[in-house]
């Protein structure tokens, strides 16, 4: 990360988010079953759990693209859901492939916001540009295209593209899956930075281990649409429950493989 | 039942889009190199295959109905039947046709595939609505293309049938004669029922696929199946519509 970063001034104020008792159902099959949570303006809370438990489907309840069954999220004072929310809350989501505009070069990806609404003059859309690519020190990128770049800078794009919309709430979907260890310890340490510069709260779902106890203010454990736990990174360094501990330090068991139990549980 | 309801479904979502398209509509002047990329994209890559099809669907014309008057002994009304037949019903028909298979199936694999790789999910938090960046260009553009392309379809096939009417040896009318017939019994209402004709096809076109490729669940698979579905309901459309507007045209 370029060292040039100053604190912007954008954030003048940063949300917390509170999901209570939200239940969301995908025709028969039950996703989330009664979620209540709380993320505190200004911390990074990590949401971790294995692949299918509902993880993603909990950030897009708070980023307002998914309409909970019963309970409600709310941003702030602002639910969530009502699309007016977005108005006045600057909510930036980090997918987890990016999400990327691929017909639009790496510079038109990030002046996309800033020239939609129209929040300053093209010579204040590339300042801020700029200033976003230097951060995630992408300079030599503004001309590229999505197709161009490797998975590691699609995603620091993404963070670019994010931070250009002056966020006053950061999601991150899985932001270290399919990175190698060195790129993923370079986003984990960006996500840090940014926090720790900005004072943003950062919701991020994972199932990154060591991101997690590296950044996280707080954890909480998502099993099969329930909240198994939260706490802090250091209540689960040895966790009691069983379930969060298998999953935390799972043992690779040769001789009575998990794939062999789970063929099993289905016949 | 449960079709029914998909159906009605379908029917209201697609008017929702519609609805919310058209909030949007002051922001066009905003939009004017989106619109104009989209003109570009409607029409100027389809008029290579508007200009081609329709000088042939007008000479096919002329053949056959050349071949069907001369027993009737009425071959100097056949500027008559492809003029009207042109403008009226196959010209509009024809360019529709045209353009859903074309540009609706672009239209809808792009939207699709931005559905399915989360940059319609990227647009919604980023506050920036798809119906005013991806929908309301198209659906401005092809409303301002489908009259064009339109006109280009009829004299393509005004002068396909001419050119067949002139060199086939057992036509033998010539092009003055032909165009005289033409012109005798074309009001300026026939060219203009046939222009609003594709603009109602055009508006079913765009508005259908950009609902169907919004609405892709799924993975590259369900991109492929928005396609056909997309194409095969304007197809569907266009052809039900074509009856009903002609019936409501040729009554006022």
């Amino acid at each position: 990360m370029s060292s040039t970063y100053t604190a912007s001034p954008f954030l003048g104020k940063t949300f917390g988010v509170t999901v209570t008792n939200v239940t969301k159902t995908f025709g028969k099959a039950t996703v989330l079953k009664d979620v209540s949570l709380e993320v505190k303006p200004g911390e990074i809370f990590c949401i971790m759990g294995p692949s299918g438990s509902g993880k993603t489907v909990l950030l897009k309840h708070i980023a307002g693209l998914e309409q909970a069954t019963t309970g409600e999220v709310r941003i702030g004072d602002f639910d969530a859901a009502d699309p007016e929310t977005r108005n006045k809350v600057h909510l930036a989501l980090v997918f987890q492939a990016g999400a990327l505009f691929n017909s639009l070069s790496v510079y038109d990806n990030l002046a996309l916001y800033p020239r939609e609404h129209r929040e300053c003059n093209e010579a204040g859309i590339r300042e801020r540009v700029m200033h976003a690519l230097s951060i995630l020190s992408l300079e030599k990128a503004a001309n590229k295209f999505p197709s161009d770049l490797s998975g590691g800078m699609k995603k620091r794009v993404a963070i670019a593209r994010a931070l250009v919309m002056e966020p006053q709430l950061l999601l991150y979907d899985e932001p270290t899956s399919e990175l190698d260890p060195v790129m993923s310890a370079t986003l984990t340490e960006i996500i840090a930075t940014l926090r720790e510069q900005t004072a943003v709260t950062s919701v991020v779902v994972t199932h990154d281990r060591d991101l997690a106890f590296a950044i996280a203010d707080r954890i909480a454990f998502v099993m099969d649409g329930r909240i198994r736990g939260v706490g802090r990174p250091a209540d689960f360094k040895n966790p009691t429950d069983p379930v969060i501990a298998n999953f935390l330090n799972p043992v690779i068991d040769l001789k009575n493989p998990r794939f062999k139990q789970l063929e099993n549980s289905h016949e | 039942m449960t079709y029914l309801t998909a159906i009605i479904g379908h029917i209201g979502g697609t008017l929702l889009l519609l609805v919310r398209t058209l909030k949007h509509l002051p922001t066009l002047p905003r939009q004017f190199p989106r619109f104009i990329e989209q003109c570009y994209l409607i029409g100027y890559t389809s008029l290579p295959i508007v200009t081609i099809l329709s000088f042939f669907i007008g000479s096919v014309l002329a053949l056959q109905s050349g071949y069907s008057m001369e027993n009737f002994g009425a071959k100097q009304f056949i500027g008559t039947l492809v003029g009207l037949t042109m403008a009226r019903e196959l010209g509009p028909v024809m360019v529709a046709i045209l353009i859903a298979g074309r540009v609706g199936s672009a239209i809808t694999a792009e939207l699709a595939s931005m559905k399915v790789y989360q940059e319609i999910d990227a647009l919604t938090t980023m506050n920036i609505p798809p119906e005013r960046m991806l929908v309301l260009p198209r659906l401005a553009a092809i409303l301002v293309m489908m009259p064009v392309l339109a006109i280009i379809a009829n004299l393509c096939g005004w002068y396909g049938g001419a050119l067949v009417c002139q060199y086939t040896h057992s036509i033998s009318v010539d092009s003055e004669a032909y165009f005289t017939a033409l012109k005798a019994f074309m009001k300026p209402k026939d060219i203009i029922d046939g222009l609003v004709k594709a603009e109602v096809f055009g508006f079913v076109i765009i508005t259908v696929c950009c609902y169907i490729g919004l609405n892709t669940r799924g993975g590259p698979r369900e991109i492929g199946g928005s396609v056909t579905k997309a194409v095969v309901t304007s197809l569907i459309l266009i052809l039900v519509l074509d009856y009903f507007v002609t019936k409501a045209l040729l009554f006022t």
